[in-house]
């Protein structure tokens, strides 16, 4: 697969200067949306500070809460399953699946699923897969990837929503109404509820102590998705653990306020064990997760609690779209973790980034967001990944600026060409700067000029 | 009080006004300043690259120039932020690194902590959008960034509000970044463009007549931008600013 680079990517999404813009404005409301919630909590700081803590105690210790989980979970009559990567999480729920004969499923979102490309898999085994969360129907239907982790649609205009609803769900074309297209998507899915085989969740909060698994949507379409049908499939990412039910009082108030500035999520939804006469299957995916486990660099992105926050802050991710990353999560903390699997096709993301440092500030678990992204960079040099376009000229400078008179050479001849060239000399198509931006006007005399002048000044002064 | 100026290498060659402002405000109030003239570059560009190895030459010669002298100041959070916060990975443990880390500010930092500066003997009757920069806002702690819940405060803020007839205009968005972010300026400039022109707008339609900060790199990038489409606003370093509105009193 050729490399996704960012830079290409985004360049196309400004090109449509409306929509991104658009684009920048829905997600900035969250964004406030979140700062007031924020406020309205005087503790905050300190929330985050607990939070950050007991995540980092957790994965710490994780195989030991891990296997405490387990050993919960059994007892309230759970199943199981371990996956180490995408490929054997994905065999698992279809050897699940194919136990039961099941052919429709019924899916809350879930990251995991998206990053483990189970949908595709299980199509070509013949099962259809209905994303019944409504943003994730409508890019379902689209036959598009989610371009946020939280707001999986949040590019997608009303209009085209209309526009898919009506070629899918044969709604009235044109009616743009929101109340009309939810009403349509309700009816639509509540068929598929009703007709499922199968129901398969993500998890947001798995409780050593417990052994339960807590889902948070605004839809309510996780209970209803695992109500019905007797097997319930549930797919967690390792990082998700944590140790106490007592934790959650932090997590599910920091997680809805980061997420959407909500005080909290419509539906918390607590399992514990299967429901009467039904079957449970829990699978704990690693893919990936051990190895940042074991990295001193990185293991911090394993606090993330996926609410979002850092994409809706960051300017680049505003401006350039979800998709413009290329990977399932995107964004900064996106950028840190796709990366982690494979440094080579994601080089140009840690790049993405000014390193504002806006991500670090909103981030509900203090992941260093833009300090990890920094180390990326580090990294990807260490690896021989980073082009020459870059590495070179960073060689020269260093070499110039080790030398003070080489600096004042370069300096003012620099100086005189940028005040003597003709202007088709400096603005061209090598110069991106150039493009939409004039070059700094370039003085006669440096500093360290005017400098001697003062002081010699001000010896004769006195 | 003996200051050595540290001046950034692009501020050296293209913006030595804004240095000249910084030496002048600092010697008018007392200081011994002094500006040690094998100075280059801290290192920032490499170091933000991902080429630490080109970077590290870069730290240590900073720490043996600048390690004899009491305060060290520069008019640029973002390079005082390199010396603080990114040079630990390649000075950890030398002598006196510690105490460079300490004694290096920026000039407002060092204008507010150090010299407790109060009030300003000067007036700038013009309407002034305060851009904050990332690095010295969130890296350095110069401000209360504004996704951080807690009681507000603005160091460079503060001591422009101590000029006479001065209007700071408050933009929509407090301190979104604007784009500059080093190559990032270049590597992905359809972005960068957007970011600042975004910045620009909305502080003209805050009421702007002069946009500041307390970073020349940012200015130059929003500069760049608001001369090729000809926006009716003036860019100038905070230093700029403070020592006109004091020179002229
Ligand atoms: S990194 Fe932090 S802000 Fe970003 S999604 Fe994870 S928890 Fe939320």
């Amino acid at each position: 697969m050729k490399a996704a680079q960012h830079p290409e990517e985004a360049a196309k999404f400004v090109a449509n200067d409306a929509r991104a813009h658009w684009h920048d404005q829905a997600l900035w409301f969250v964004r406030e949306k979140r700062d007031r919630m924020a406020v309205s909590l005087p503790e905050w700081e300190e929330l985050r500070n607990t939070a950050s803590q007991i995540k980092l105690h957790t994965v710490s210790r994780m195989a030991d809460y891990l296997e405490e989980f387990e050993r919960n979970a059994t007892k309230l009559g759970a199943v199981v399953h371990w996956a180490k990567d995408a490929d054997e999480h994905n065999q698992i729920v279809l050897s699940l699946l194919q136990k039961i004969g099941a052919k429709h499923i019924v899916k809350s979102k879930s990251m995991l699923t998206e990053e483990c490309h189970l949908n595709p898999f299980l199509q070509e085994h013949g099962i259809e897969v209905v994303d019944t969360d409504l943003g994730e129907r409508i890019v379902q239907l689209r036959d598009e990837a989610p371009s946020h982790i939280v707001l999986p649609a949040i590019h997608i205009k009303k209009e085209e929503v209309s526009e898919t609803f009506h070629e899918h769900l044969h709604t009235e074309a044109g009616n743009n109404d929101p109340n009309y297209l939810t009403e349509a998507a309700r009816n639509h899915l509540r068929e598929k509820f009703v007709a499922a085989d199968a129901g398969i969740t993500g998890v947001n909060f798995a409780i050593a102590e417990t052994g339960g698994l807590v889902v948070c949507t605004n839809e309510g379409n996780a209970d209803l998705g695992v109500s019905l049908p007797k097997l319930h499939i549930a797919c967690l990412g390792i990082e998700k653990l944590v140790p106490k039910a007592a934790d959650l009082s932090v997590f599910l108030r920091l997680l809805a306020r980061s997420a959407t500035g909500q005080p909290i999520t419509t539906y918390s939804s607590h399992f514990h064990g299967p429901r009467p006469g039904g079957e449970l299957h829990i699978i704990l995916v690693d893919n990936g997760r051990s190895n940042l486990m074991g990295s001193s660099q990185f293991r911090n992105s394993l606090k993330c609690i996926r609410c979002g926050a850092c994409m809706n802050t960051c300017p680049v991710y505003r401006r350039s779209g979800g998709h413009s990353y290329g990977t399932t999560v995107p964004g900064p903390i996106g950028s840190i973790l796709a990366p982690s699997r494979d440094s080579k096709q994601h080089k140009s993301l840690p790049f993405a980034c000014t390193l504002c440092g806006s991500c670090t500030d909103v981030c509900p678990v203090k992941i260093d967001l833009h300090h990890e992204l920094l180390e990326w960079r580090g990294e990807i040099r260490k690896r021989g990944q980073l082009p020459m376009s870059k590495t070179v000229p960073m060689k020269l400078t260093s070499w110039m600026m080790q030398s003070p008179w080489l600096f004042r050479f370069v300096g003012a001849v620099g100086r005189w060409f940028l005040r003597h060239l003709p202007r088709w000399a400096i603005y061209h198509g090598l110069n991106p700067w150039g493009k939409q931006r004039e070059m700094p006007e370039a003085p006669k005399q440096s500093f360290r000029e005017l400098y001697q002048i003062h002081e010699s000044k001000k010896a004769s002064d006195e | 009080m003996q200051v050595a100026l540290f001046i950034p290498c692009y501020i050296d060659q293209l913006y030595p006004r804004v240095g000249m402002a910084t030496l002048e405000i600092l010697e008018r109030r007392g200081c011994d300043v002094v500006f040690p003239s094998a100075q280059t570059c801290c290192g920032q560009p490499m170091s933000n690259t991902g080429c630490a190895s080109d970077a590290k030459p870069l730290a240590e010669r900073f720490l043996e120039i600048f390690a004899p002298y009491q305060y060290v100041v520069c008019p640029s959070g973002s390079c005082v932020s390199m010396v603080r916060r990114h040079y630990d990975e390649f000075l950890e443990g030398r002598p006196g690194f510690e105490e460079l880390k300490g004694k290096t500010f920026e000039l407002c930092e060092f204008l507010v902590d150090v010299l407790k500066v109060d009030s300003w003997n000067g007036a700038y009757p013009h309407k002034v959008g305060l851009h904050s920069s990332c690095h010295g806002l969130r890296e350095l702690g110069m401000g209360k960034p504004s996704e951080r819940v807690g009681p507000a405060f603005n160091k460079p803020q503060r001591l422009l509000e101590m000029l006479d007839q001065i209007e700071l205009v408050k933009p929509q968005r407090p301190d979104e970044c604007c784009g500059f972010g080093g190559t990032f300026a270049v590597a992905e400039e359809a972005v960068s463009c957007m970011m600042g022109g975004d910045r620009l707008r909305d502080h003209l339609s805050a009421g702007a007549e002069v946009l500041t900060a307390a970073d020349m790199s940012c200015l130059m990038h929003l500069q760049g931008l608001a001369k090729r489409k000809e926006m009716p606003l003036q860019i100038k370093h905070i230093a700029e600013i403070l020592n006109e509105s004091e020179a002229k009193s």
